[in-house]
């Protein structure tokens, strides 16, 4: 089945607010090797010009990746998630996020096309501190392999 | 070491990276993350959706891809714009040794608000793994 394309636009609530931990920040740079201190250590974040710890530039997938929830398990939408991987993704920082940021994340649909028959979703978090001050803007690309209609080409 | 704006050219390249991932990686990576997707740690349920074995999370890559541009530029908080394609999976066999992402990038264009274009090239197994990686930085003057 394909994806309803009546979804384009559609915003979701936000999501509960999430704080991010300094512990959470050393264990998402550890999983990545990335041994640089203004991720550990406040000094020396300080001494490049953050006010505290600085996460990674992809820690915000983890709020992202959340946020999608709402999306991917909207029945009404039909999205097939066992079929699902990742087409593309962006970061566009604001600003870095920093230990003791309380974040929250609204999604909105930004596009559903069908081509060679695999669906294609494109979804765009929007994170912003629960003071409205935006953060990051997350653009994610779920493709969903084998579940539109057959007969378009690339 | 932090590179100053004033240091950069076009065409420049970045100190290359190579990274070897292994399950255990995939598995760390996981748990940081939040993303348990079983394709990324069960080799029985990714070969049943057709994969040639566990792969990584396309993340992951784009994480450590992440890394060659902030390990030039110094300062993680230098990226203020990061996109790619994910092309092709990174497999990561159990036979301890894992898959080794090689990446390299250099400079694509020195913007005149200051900004400066990276575009970074992600290999594993002698092919391209990420498509149109490119990440926009800001650095001091």
């Amino acid at each position: 089945m394909p994806l309803d394309q009546s979804f384009i636009g559609r915003e979701y609530p936000p999501t509960e607010p999430y704080e991010v931990g300094r512990e959470k920040i050393r264990e998402f740079a550890d999983a990545i090797k990335d041994d640089s201190p203004v991720h550990r250590d406040a000094g020396a974040a300080e001494a490049a010009g953050h006010p505290d710890v600085i996460a990674p530039p992809t820690f915000a997938v983890i709020l992202s990746m959340r946020a999608h929830d709402a999306v991917v398990s909207d029945a009404a939408l039909g999205l097939d998630y066992s079929k699902v991987v990742h087409g593309n993704q962006r970061f566009t920082h604001h600003r870095p996020i920093r230990a003791g940021d309380v974040l929250r994340t609204v999604v909105v649909v930004d596009d559903i096309k069908a081509r060679a028959g695999n669906d294609f979703l494109t979804v765009r978090a929007e994170i912003t501190t629960v003071g409205g001050e935006p953060v990051c803007t997350a653009i994610s690309t779920l493709v969903a392999r084998g579940t539109a209609e057959q007969g378009e080409q690339v | 070491m932090t590179v100053r704006l004033s240091d950069v050219a076009k065409g420049d390249e970045l100190p290359a990276l190579n990274v070897p991932v292994t399950r255990e990686d995939l598995v760390r990576y996981a748990g940081a993350s939040g993303d348990f997707n079983r394709i990324h740690w069960n080799e029985r349920f990714a070969t049943e959706v057709g994969l040639p074995d566990v792969i990584a999370h396309g993340m992951f890559t784009m994480a450590l891809a992440g890394r060659l541009v902030s390990e030039w530029t110094g300062d993680p908080g230098a990226i203020v714009d990061y996109g790619v394609r994910f092309t092709r999976p990174v497999v990561v066999p159990d036979d301890g040794v894992g898959a080794l992402l090689e990446l390299t990038g250099k400079v694509a264009a020195v913007n005149e608000d200051g900004t400066v274009k990276v575009a970074i090239t992600a290999r594993s197994a002698e092919q391209g793994v990420l498509g149109g990686a490119s990440a926009l930085v800001r650095l001091p003057e």
